[in-house]
């Protein structure tokens, strides 16, 4: 079978995935959950419980906050303790809710089986309905609300419904994991969404370097009778095969406009595991509060790594001790891959839907080698998958030319760390050109808010 | 760096091999004067870390040296080295920042500052016996002073291998071996084939159009392809990182320049080479061509 990619940029960092073989494990209760309430992209949640309440696993806790907003449920059985502001993983002050555990009792109505549902449901208003109320969000990153997604505006139709299971960044192992262990619940999930988007076709991107995962998906599409409905599409290796743009050019040589939306071209793109949040929400009236994650690092010892499962909610620091402590010789906690992950500066910070990794790094990936001069070799916009040209953006950076940013497209950086993992110099380009492009997107806002009025 | 001195040994090699002695002094003086020079004035001058572990000042001296003949007494090597690093490297802010290519710059200011030594093709007896064609003029000077009547004399093109020996520059000793090290550029993908491409190309087109003219007047492609610093230049200094367009259809209308402009100056103008003079020209309009194109972005049409 021909491999695809995206048609331009990328890098081939390794892959680095230790977790791979490592089968999904629960994780126990901690005494204490703490539930964010911005934990997708848009308004936060306005929280609807007040301390003293006694709230069941699965029960709603706080409503949409605004038109892109999703709801949160509770995780757990408990009291709630508290509704105040608490630090997230960089230290931000967020809107938590506190629960002190009290057994495990969940709300009437939640399927906890493992009875796979196949029946698709014919309403798609329903459908969109339920995916909305269980509070589901996209699991790949961005966690944007999957409802709204998954209902283009009027004159828009979708044309192919991507399931992403590029799982580009390294170390991550999540994706290939559920991939693995549940691959017909995801492509259940798919296939309800590929329904509500009209009957579009629908492909599961893979990279190649998970060929168990592609030949498992191929098994279970046959199994389930779906080979009218999806393929599987194997993907070279190449970062950031994952980013939304990259895989609808890869699987459907289209490119999104800069400031388009994927709809744009006919493209909705999922997370492998979205899809399966779908299906437990749609098929099993599930909320999306546990995910899986991946705890892994180059210092931890084979029988170290893990993929758990854990209730959305548990603190990073609850998951760290049940993994056994941080290892010797990792110097830097890290949220999320290796290229696009954020790193931890509070590790009593709570877990959110879009977890999907704590990544120990030790000294030699994390020191930063000291920048010399910039000599214009260009592998830096070889590498850039969006045709930038970090070089020169890092440079009217430093002298804060906000229209030449502008100009040169500052604003279509998607922050995937190609330019700064390619410099030979060692420039911290990325750094340099995200501080400006916060600049420049407030700008182009301002621009936009004042032309409103 | 590195790859670039790599892909430059085999001609330079070559090179002392025939040249002998005096073409190792060249070599020596050349590359210490370089990396010694770039340590001071970072040192002294600057206050900086030292950049001499990039190695770009080695490469400078190689260049230099394989710009120069081997005949150039020592003094004059040392002269090329401050003006390469000193002015043409160094006051404009170090590695990354010099507009004008610095061994380019270097030679082209010994060759009007000496012009005596640096046209004197006399050679040294060598550590192997070279057949032919290493004697005193090279072709391109007997066709500078005698034009095509005069080349004819000397028995070109019979009694001229023209992928070997071809005398001048001490790098200029070998296209095979020139041709060899780009190559190997090529395949470590340091440097890619765009802007060589387009001043290879212009230069056969050029002469290919001035040769069906009138072959008895202007020398042919071949002749302009394989003689004098053609594949030096083009290989080597002209894409120079920093002083080449970073996009490609800048780097294709800076090749054609150089091809354009070096082809005048061996048909009319009144030295017989002119790669230095045609790459210094272009890099003039690098920072513009580096304004007006861009590579082309995702998603805009």
């Amino acid at each position: 079978m021909s491999k695809i990619t995206f048609s331009r940029g990328g890098v081939h960092p390794h892959d680095n995935k230790l977790a791979r073989e490592c089968r999904i494990e629960v994780l126990p209760l901690p005494p204490v959950m703490y539930v964010s309430m911005a934990q997708h992209l848009g308004a936060p949640a306005k929280p609807i419980v007040a301390p003293g309440d006694f709230v069941k696993a699965g029960q709603v806790i706080a409503e949409p906050g605004g038109f892109i907003s999703a709801f949160v449920h509770s995780p757990v059985s408990g009291t709630v303790k508290s509704v105040a502001p608490r630090k997230d993983l960089a230290g931000n002050p967020v809107m938590h809710v506190e629960i002190a555990v009290e057994g495990d009792v969940w709300m009437d109505g939640i399927d906890l089986s493992d009875t796979l549902v196949t029946a698709l449901p014919e309403d798609r208003d329903a459908v969109l309905a339920k995916i909305k109320e269980c509070g589901i969000v996209g699991l790949g990153g961005a966690t944007f609300p999957t409802h709204v997604k998954l209902a283009p505006p009027p004159g828009k139709t979708a044309e192919c419904l991507i399931i992403n299971g590029t799982e580009c960044e390294p170390f991550l192992t999540s994706d290939y994991r559920i991939m693995v262990e549940r691959p017909r619940e995801i492509l259940v999930g798919a296939a309800i969404m590929q329904n509500v988007l009209g009957g579009c076709r629908c492909v599961i991107g893979i990279e190649e370097n998970k060929p168990e995962a592609i030949a498992i998906m191929k098994k279970a599409i046959k199994e389930l009778g779906y080979e009218k409905r999806m393929k599987v599409a194997v993907l070279k290796k190449r970062y950031p095969q994952g980013g939304e743009k990259q895989l609808i050019d890869a699987v459907m040589r289209r490119q999104v406009r800069s400031g388009g939306l994927p709809i744009d071209v006919g493209a909705v793109v999922q997370n492998a595991g979205t899809a399966l949040a779908v299906y437990e929400a749609v098929q099993k009236n599930k909320p999306l509060v546990t995910n899986v994650l991946t705890v892994t690092g180059k210092s931890l010892p084979e029988s170290r790594q893990h993929n758990y499962l854990f209730r959305i909610g548990m603190p990073l620091s609850y998951i760290i001790e049940q993994a056994g402590g941080a290892p010797e010789g990792a110097v830097k906690l890290v949220s999320g891959g290796p290229m696009m992950g954020k790193a931890v500066s509070n590790p009593d910070a709570a877990t959110v839907k879009g977890s999907s990794s704590l990544l120990y790094l030790d000294a030699a990936d994390t020191m930063r080698k000291s920048a010399s001069s910039c000599i214009r070799c260009g592998r830096c916009a070889d590498a850039c998958p969006m045709g930038l040209e970090p070089f020169l953006l890092n440079r009217l950076a430093k002298v804060s030319d906000m229209d030449g940013l502008e100009a040169n497209a500052v604003q279509d950086c998607i922050e995937c760390g190609c330019c700064l993992y390619s410099c030979p110099a060692n420039i911290p380009l990325l750094d340099n050109i995200r501080v400006a492009k916060g600049q420049v997107l407030g700008i182009i806002r301002a621009r936009a808010a004042a032309k409103k009025q | 760096m590195r790859d670039v001195l790599i892909a430059l040994a085999p001609a330079e090699i070559l090179s002392v091999l025939v040249y002998g002695w005096s073409e190792l002094l060249v070599l020596a003086v050349g590359i210490t004067s370089c990396v010694l020079l770039e340590w001071a004035i970072t040192k002294w001058m600057l206050r900086k870390p030292s950049t001499i572990g990039d190695l770009s000042a080695a490469v400078t001296g190689l260049l230099l040296v394989m710009n120069v003949p081997s005949s150039t007494p020592w003094w004059i090597v040392v002269i090329g080295s401050i003006v390469a690093i000193g002015i043409a490297k160094m006051s404009f802010g170090g590695i990354g920042q010099n507009i004008f290519n610095p061994a380019i710059t270097a030679r082209v200011f010994l060759l009007v500052s000496f012009p005596r030594q640096l046209t004197d093709w006399s050679v040294s007896q060598g550590f192997i016996h070279a057949t032919d064609a290493i004697s005193g003029a090279t072709l391109l000077g007997v066709y500078g002073e005698g034009g095509m009547e005069a080349l004819t004399a000397i028995g070109y093109p019979e009694n001229h291998k023209m992928f070997m020996d071809i005398g001048g520059s001490a790098g200029e000793i070998s296209a095979a071996l020139l041709l060899l090290g780009f190559i190997y550029l090529l395949i470590r993908k340091v440097v890619k084939p765009w802007i060589p491409l387009s001043i290879i190309g212009t230069v056969f087109v050029v002469s290919t159009i001035f040769y069906f003219v009138n072959p008895e007047v202007y020398t042919g492609p071949v002749f302009n392809l394989l003689t004098g610093g053609v594949l030096l230049g083009a290989f080597f200094m002209a894409t120079d990182y920093v002083t080449s367009p970073m996009s490609t259809l800048g780097g294709v209308i800076y090749g054609i320049g150089i091809g354009v402009i070096l082809m005048m100056i061996r048909y009319f103008g009144s030295y017989p080479e002119g790669v230095s003079f045609a790459i210094l020209i272009m890099n003039c309009f690098v920072p513009l061509f580096n304004r007006w194109f861009h590579q082309k972005k995702f998603g805009r049409a």
